[in-house]
């Protein structure tokens, strides 16, 4: 399907495509209530809770006052519809903002500022410098006579570098004033997504004919949402407006996440739901067998003898509403209320806060931080998340002579100052691929530095380091490319941009010196995408050891070559290029294999290593993280050496001997299967040892395995604890994230850039890293922190905690739930099974809402059990949340137990106590009701671990609060409890029946937890006993970081381990288990690990900062 | 070392506040002890000491209220005569129900020995046992509305399931309508002894609840009669019979107040009290009894709450010796990281 996109034509294109309306709504003004209550009413619980509140309607089987359900209900309803409606509504503001910004347009020849929602399809818009791109467009002038402009994209993918954009060839040198006239034709797939992607062409129509067909890129749009800058003005053809950009497609609203916790609750509501069903049930039957027997003779109720068909369900429908609050209306409110302010302490927090950036932590999904606290799984990119990807050129190798071995900084190597000076060619040669092999854009600012704007961190460090070696990239003018080296300017034409891509992983340019007129291939790209392409008879050797050696070092490497190019060759190669660069299908595909063509024979000129330092603190952060049972794996894009060095460096495996890493790889099917089966067997044996065992798995291996082999992949990332997953794809590390979640882990995503986005929302949890690599990672994140060692006070602390508390949270609302539905319960035994209902609409209304809400809100959104401090020390502690010991069925149970015997307390009690002469029903059901009043205040006190202020007024403010309430009401002659709570207040026996109510209620409790608190104590308990008596626990802080640096270290191991290479992976990669063991037990110095052990203790420097 | 350690890491915010862009200034919340979750905090934990000494606190309070409950208990003096079946005369025995539908004399006379000196005022109960004034269709079977104000007085909808043959009856409902009849006239020597029938009722209800210009009006007037008639030229708040009845009990098992004796009864006097056994309890086989009874500042007869708070008393001092003798037997240090097993066993759960 394609679009024909007529350039200013008014008659030609109609409206057969749509105006250029933004709009992000979900509801219009009409369907806006239908639309809301559909969507809540397709939850369970609401579905239930309409139900009751109809079924209230029907005054004959209503217990209480219909109101009592549909207050709540109206409420709660009426607060989610309000936040919809609010966050509509800002959703249409911003629209409307957006659809009526003035943007010039040519209309009939002239331009004129029309709004930006009545732009349509090949309208010519103009943009001055600084403004937002309106929809997306086709450049077709600017004010640079190359015909280049500049654009910002960060509101598009997050990167905040300036991106060059280009006018199509056909379009050059056409006069500013000719262009309100152009007309033509733009042939364009229709819209999409893929923000990377514009395969389209276009033709000018006379006078501006053009004998080709001009193909058009990504790279000659600007697209909407973009800004113009760095140019005076600029104009381009729209040709997708509206909803119909590529920014507009690639909209969605994501699925909300459910959290390993929700699912529980709706487990335990589901089986509260049987429990009351069954109540029901039997009550019903009783009821009517009492009816039938003894109801009868009481003359005083007058039963008529004969009753309609649906008498039978009267008395269970009755009981059915009695029993309906057994399951908390309010349980959903409360706990969207404290998430969100859980989720508002991750955005206060004061130490996840990025000093460097002053970037804050944030919490985008309010909804799930309690997730947090139940992670098993933590899959990580490298780049970006673990190190800083702040690249630095640290070392290379040309022409195989090493420099920067000794000093560990090539820049200050004397040997390459002077090899340089002496001006060798390989030298300049190879300085001249690192300068402008690339696509960055050399910037001058006024005082005259040059700063560079570049895509990609590596380019830059290249650039930059060439600068330092006295070739400095100056300038880029169209496609003239001006060095300066020493002094000297050379100028290059640059000829064709052959664009790196995943797949191929290398670059090239094809430039023209422009004093000698020859043409030169620059590439550079990884080590195994150039080394094939070597000139026959260069020896590529050297190039691999030093490759070897870099990676070992965690250093990134790439590989520079170049070729002089043929005049005749270059010609014949640019035509079946720009053929491929026009097609409309596959064109990616094809250029990528006119590529090839043109890279091969190429000579080696050396090999750079680059640094990318590891951020502060990821060795802590992962130790303790993993201390707190969290398995790691990382899926990196990088390659094997790379990876295992950083993950060796950053604790991902164990230090000593204990570590083994296996090596799964394999180019076909049963290499594969067969290195699989090895490991897995491995793998198995080792488990029941105190050994860490992880896996190493390529990129092209894993989609073997996990095309055929799954179930032993399955098997294999359950048992190993650490993987390490290379040269991943975006989609892969997507898909290892559903392998692991469809094992029923937990899984947390970490990444920072595009290419972790996919993961990220794949994951249950998805954190960002708003690193260098643009925010995109994090916009789709739940979380975005400032760097990777805030996961651990993100996860121990604030998941932790939002754990702890919503397990609290929860259980107490089925717990006071459960205490005044048996109570009624009971009740109805002695009324004769009738379903007469013990307390009065208002109590039972109120009970929900105000006397119980408050200090239970307050203590799950205070409460601490143990200090921050604690907890980041021992993270062991964590197991109690990942497990989910705080909320099961076992625990609930427990609060079930304890609703029943407080009941049984509460009504024994008060039915004792106030029998007789005071038997009077509203004095007796304002004494249950305080009774449980009482209680749950006592509740909360002895579930509560810290007591702050606020959580003393909130216990025992509300428990006045209670009877102030109950005065009030008591005060009013028209309602029921008229003088009630004055005539109670006034008798002792009202007192001591509350005295006795908490003693016997309290009393077996107190019992109970500190029978277990002491004698069957949790590792929580003793931790928290600890605290407080401030014993030993401060001696158990086992990391005593001293700091170091890495550079010291590293440098002198690089040198005296120089045959350590070969060795590294041998024990590592031997076929049968026990060869690996005995290499282990051979005592053979392990050169691998030992160097490990070493980097991991020279890492541990953070904790200074903190 | 918390608080020093929170200081630095504000005072170090504050520093690179002004480094960093003022866009992102914006975002950062203000420091406050509550923002960072450092809200001053007592942790109490539970220690041997603490929770012993609460159970012996416990039961320190609870004992005594116990005995000074049992005591006002016992003070009060109480005589109970359950009568619906000694007032049934013989030959009606098969028959009770008939009985006491059919409209002969069903008075019956009653001798009750005071067992302890009764000090004034004595209060009249009449207990009904096995009568469910809670039931669902009985409990809700009113309009309050109606009992109030004159211009209710056709708002019975609330009263059903009474059929009211479309007039409007006053006070309706099945409440008013089974009204107890039984009545009770006592003499001791001979000599009459008045029952007080005025003030028995809640002051608030006379006032607030029952109209003063209500006049009882088709009641019991239908086919169908339940309990006691009302003179319909006094007015609603005035009837304390009815408003007694009206506050429904939450039992099966209610006194409800007829009537106070405010003179002094000495031991061992033999009081009269001829009843007029009207009141249906036969066809449910419900007790009916005649009760006299003191009261203290505890309320009637009532030994429940000195019971139980002897019992949560003794409980308590039995748990708190139980938790000293085994803390002495076996202490535990509390808080030893020796138990932790992570320290023992590293690296494993």
């Amino acid at each position: 399907m394609k679009r024909y996109v007529y350039i200013n034509d008014d008659e030609l294109s109609p409206n057969l495509y749509c105006d250029n309306r933004i709009s992000n709504r979900k509801y219009t003004l009409l369907n806006f209530l239908p639309k809301n209550l559909w969507e809540q009413f397709s939850r369970f619980m609401n579905q239930y809770f309409l139900l009751i509140a109809c079924l209230q309607l029907w005054p004959l089987i209503t217990p209480v006052n219909p109101a009592s359900t549909w207050g709540p209900l109206i409420l709660i309803f009426a607060v989610s519809a309000t936040k919809e409606a609010w966050d509509d509504y800002n959703r249409y503001l911003s629209d409307k903002k957006a659809n009526e910004k003035e943007v010039w347009v040519v209309k009939q020849g002239i331009k004129k500022p029309i709004q930006a929602q009545d732009t349509h399809v090949g309208n010519i818009i103009w943009l001055r410098e600084n403004d937002e791109v309106p929809c997306d467009l086709v450049l077709i002038g600017t004010s640079d006579p190359q015909g280049l402009c500049y654009v910002e994209t960060a509101a598009l993918d997050g990167e905040t570098d300036l991106k060059t954009r280009v006018i199509p060839s056909a379009c050059m040198g056409i006069d500013f004033e000719l262009l309100h006239k152009i007309k033509g034709v733009i042939e364009c797939p229709n819209p999409d997504k893929d923000i990377r992607r514009f395969d389209a062409n276009l033709r000018l129509f006379p006078p501006f004919i053009d004998n080709d067909v001009c193909p058009l890129t990504i790279n000659n749009t600007i697209l909407q949402s973009c800004y113009l800058r760095n140019t005076e003005w600029a104009c381009g053809v729209a040709v997708y407006t509206g909803n119909e950009t590529k920014m507009g497609m690639s909209r969605g609203i994501p699925e909300p996440k459910l959290t390993a916790m929700d699912a529980m609750i709706d487990k335990l509501t589901g089986a509260i739901f049987i429990f009351q069903i069954v109540v029901v049930v039997v009550l019903g039957i009783a009821g009517n067998v009492w009816k039938e027997t003894e109801a009868r003779k009481q003359w005083y109720v007058q039963y008529p003898n004969e009753s309609p068909w649906y008498e039978l369900l009267v008395i269970p429908l009755r009981f059915e509403l009695l029993c309906s609050i057994m399951i908390p209306i309010s349980i959903k409110v409360s706990l969207d209320l404290v998430k969100s302010l859980y989720a508002k302490f991750i955005d206060w927090d004061n130490e996840m806060i990025d000093l460097e950036t002053g970037t804050p932590a944030h919490a985008a999904n309010t909804a799930i931080s309690e997730d947090l606290g139940q992670v098993e799984y933590i899959l990580t990119d490298k780049t970006g998340t673990l190190t800083e990807n702040r690249m630095i050129f640290k070392r290379c190798c040309i022409s195989s002579i090493f420099y920067g071995n000794e000093s560990g900084d090539a820049l200050q190597d004397v040997e390459l100052l002077n090899a340089i000076a002496s001006g060798s060619p390989d030298i300049i040669r190879f300085l001249t691929v690192m300068a402008i092999c690339n696509t960055v854009i050399p910037m001058r600012s006024k005082s005259g530095s040059i700063s560079y704007k570049a895509q990609s961190q590596d380019e830059e460090a290249l650039v930059r380091a060439a600068a330092r070696l006295h070739m400095v990239f100056v300038n880029k003018n169209a496609n003239t490319l001006e060095i300066n080296f020493n002094g000297a300017i050379v100028q290059y034409d640059l000829l064709d941009i052959l664009e790196f891509s995943s797949d191929r992983k290398r670059m090239s340019v094809v430039v023209k010196d422009c004093r000698s007129g020859k043409i030169f291939l620059l590439s550079k790209g990884a080590d195994e995408s150039i080394l094939p392409c070597a000139r026959v008879g260069q020896q590529t050797r050297s190039f691999t050891e030093a490759v070897e050696q870099y990676a070992q070092l965690g250093l990134r490497t790439l590989c520079l070559a170049w070729r002089e190019l043929d005049e005749d060759e270059y010609r014949a190669w640019s035509s079946i290029f720009k053929e491929a660069n026009s097609a409309l299908v596959d064109r990616e595909w094809r250029v990528a294999e006119v590529c090839q063509r043109l890279e091969h024979e190429l000579e080696i000129l050396g090999v750079v290593a680059i640094e990318d330092r590891l951020q502060d603190g990821v060795p802590e952060t992962i130790e303790s993280l993993r201390k707190a049972g969290i398995n790691f794996w990382m899926l990196t894009g990088d390659k094997q050496t790379t990876a295992v060095q950083i993950a060796l460096s950053c604790s991902f495996v164990s230090p000593e001997p204990k570590g083994q890493l296996l090596l799964i790889n394999g180019k076909t099917e049963d290499e594969v299967c067969r290195s699989l089966e090895r490991v897995l067997l491995t793998t198995r044996v080792t488990n029941s040892e105190p050994k860490d065992v992880a896996f190493v798995i390529d990129g092209w291996a894993l989609e073997i395995a996990l095309k055929h082999y799954k179930k032993a992949f399955v098997e294999l990332a359950i048992l190993s604890r650490t993987a390490i997953c290379c040269r991943v794809t975006p989609s892969q590390k997507a898909q290892l994230v559903e392998l692991l979640k469809s094992c029923d882990y937990r899984t947390l995503a970490i990444g920072d850039g595009g290419n972790d986005v996919r993961m990220i929302q794949q994951a249950d949890i998805g954190v960002g890293i708003s690193g260098r690599e643009g925010l995109q990672a994090a916009r789709a994140a739940d979380y975005s922190i400032g760097k990777f060692r805030f996961l651990k006070r993100l996860i121990l602390v604030h998941g932790r905690y939002s754990y702890n508390r919503t397990a609290f949270l929860s259980q107490y609302s089925f717990y006071k739930s459960l205490l005044i539905c048996f109570i009624q319960i009971f009740f109805s035994f002695i009324s004769g099974v009738s379903g007469t209902s013990l307390f009065n609409s208002v109590s039972l209304m109120a009970y929900n809402v105000f006397y119980t809400s408050i200090p239970v809100l307050v203590t799950s959104v205070l409460d601490k059990d143990l200090s921050e401090g604690t907890v980041l020390q021992h993270p062991q502690i964590l197991f109690y949340c990942q497990a989910g010991r705080l909320l099961n069925p076992s625990t609930f149970a427990g609060w079930f137990g304890r609703s029943l015997f407080h009941a049984i307390v509460v009504f024994v009690i008060t039915i004792h106590a106030y029998a007789y002469e005071k038997s009077e029903m509203e004095e007796m059901s304002m004494v249950a009701l305080s009774g449980c009043i009482w209680l749950q205040a006592f509740v909360v006190a002895f579930e509560t671990n810290s007591f702050t202020m606020l959580q003393h007024l909130a216990i025992w403010g509300n428990l006045v609060g209670f009877y102030i309430i109950n005065w009030i009401v008591s005060a009013l002659p028209s309602t029921g409890m008229y003088t009630i709570m004055f005539r109670l207040c006034r008798q002792p026996s009202y007192w001591t029946t509350m005295f006795l109510i908490v003693g016997a209620g309290m009393g077996p409790v107190l019992a109970l937890k500190y029978f277990r608190y002491t004698y069957r104590s949790s590792k929580i308990n003793i931790l928290q006993q600890a605290e407080r008596l401030g014993g030993p626990i401060l001696s158990l802080g086992n990391i005593e970081p001293q700091p170091r640096s890495l550079e010291n270290d590293v440098a002198p191991l690089s040198i005296t381990q120089p045959k350590s290479r070969n060795p590294v992976y041998e024990p590592l990669l031997s076929d049968s288990p026990n060869a690996t063991r005995r290499s282990f037990g051979s005592g053979t110095p392990f050169d691998f690990f030992q160097s490990q052990s070493r980097l991991s203790s020279s890492y541990s420097r953070n904790c200074k900062d903190n | 070392m918390m608080n020093s350690n929170a200081t630095s890491s504000s005072s170090g915010v504050a520093g690179s506040t002004e480094i960093s862009t003022p866009r992102r200034n914006s975002k950062r919340p203000k420091y406050s002890k509550f923002t960072q979750q450092e809200l001053p905090a007592c942790k109490p934990i539970l220690t041997p000491g603490w929770v012993i000494s609460a159970f012996m606190l416990v039961s320190i309070v609870f004992i005594p209220i116990g005995v000074a409950s049992l005591f006002a208990s016992r003070d009060v003096v109480e005589i109970v005569d359950r009568y619906e079946t000694a007032c049934i005369p013989p030959a009606s025995k098969s028959h009770k129900v008939e009985y006491i539908q059919s409209s002969e004399d069903k008075t019956c006379n009653r001798t009750l020995r005071v067992l302890k000196r009764m000090k004034q005022p004595i209060y009249v109960y009449y207990q009904l046992d096995n009568f469910y004034q809670n039931h669902r269709r009985y409990v809700k079977s009113r309009s309050d509305e109606q009992l109030k104000y004159v211009r209710s007085e056709n708002d019975t909808s609330a009263c059903k399931p009474e059929d009211n043959n479309g007039l409007s009856i006053v006070p309706c409902g099945l409440i008013a309508w089974s009204l107890f009849n039984d009545t009770y006239s006592f003499s001791r020597n001979n000599q009459q002894l008045t029952v007080n029938k005025k003030g028995i009722s809640w002051k608030s209800d006379r006032e607030h609840k029952f109209g003063e210009k209500v006049y009882p009006k088709n009641f019991q007037n239908g086919k169908l009669i339940g309990g006691a008639h009302l003179n319909s030229s006094i007015p609603l708040s005035e009837q304390e019979d009815l408003i007694v009845w009206m506050r429904t009990a939450a039992l099966p098992t209610f006194r409800k107040l007829y009537g106070k004796i405010e003179v002094d009864l000495q031991e061992n006097e033999l009081i009269q009290v001829a009843v007029e056994n009207n009141y249906n309890t036969y066809s449910f086989n419900g007790k009916k009894k005649l009760v006299l009874s003191t009261t203290t500042w505890l309320g009637g007869k009532n030994d429940f709450l000195g019971i139980a708070y002897l019992t949560v008393g003794g409980l308590s001092f039995f748990l708190s010796m139980a938790f000293t003798v085994v803390y002495l037997a076996k202490p535990r240090r509390l808080g030893d990281s020796s138990y932790l097993s992570w320290n023992r066993n590293p690296g494993g759960h």
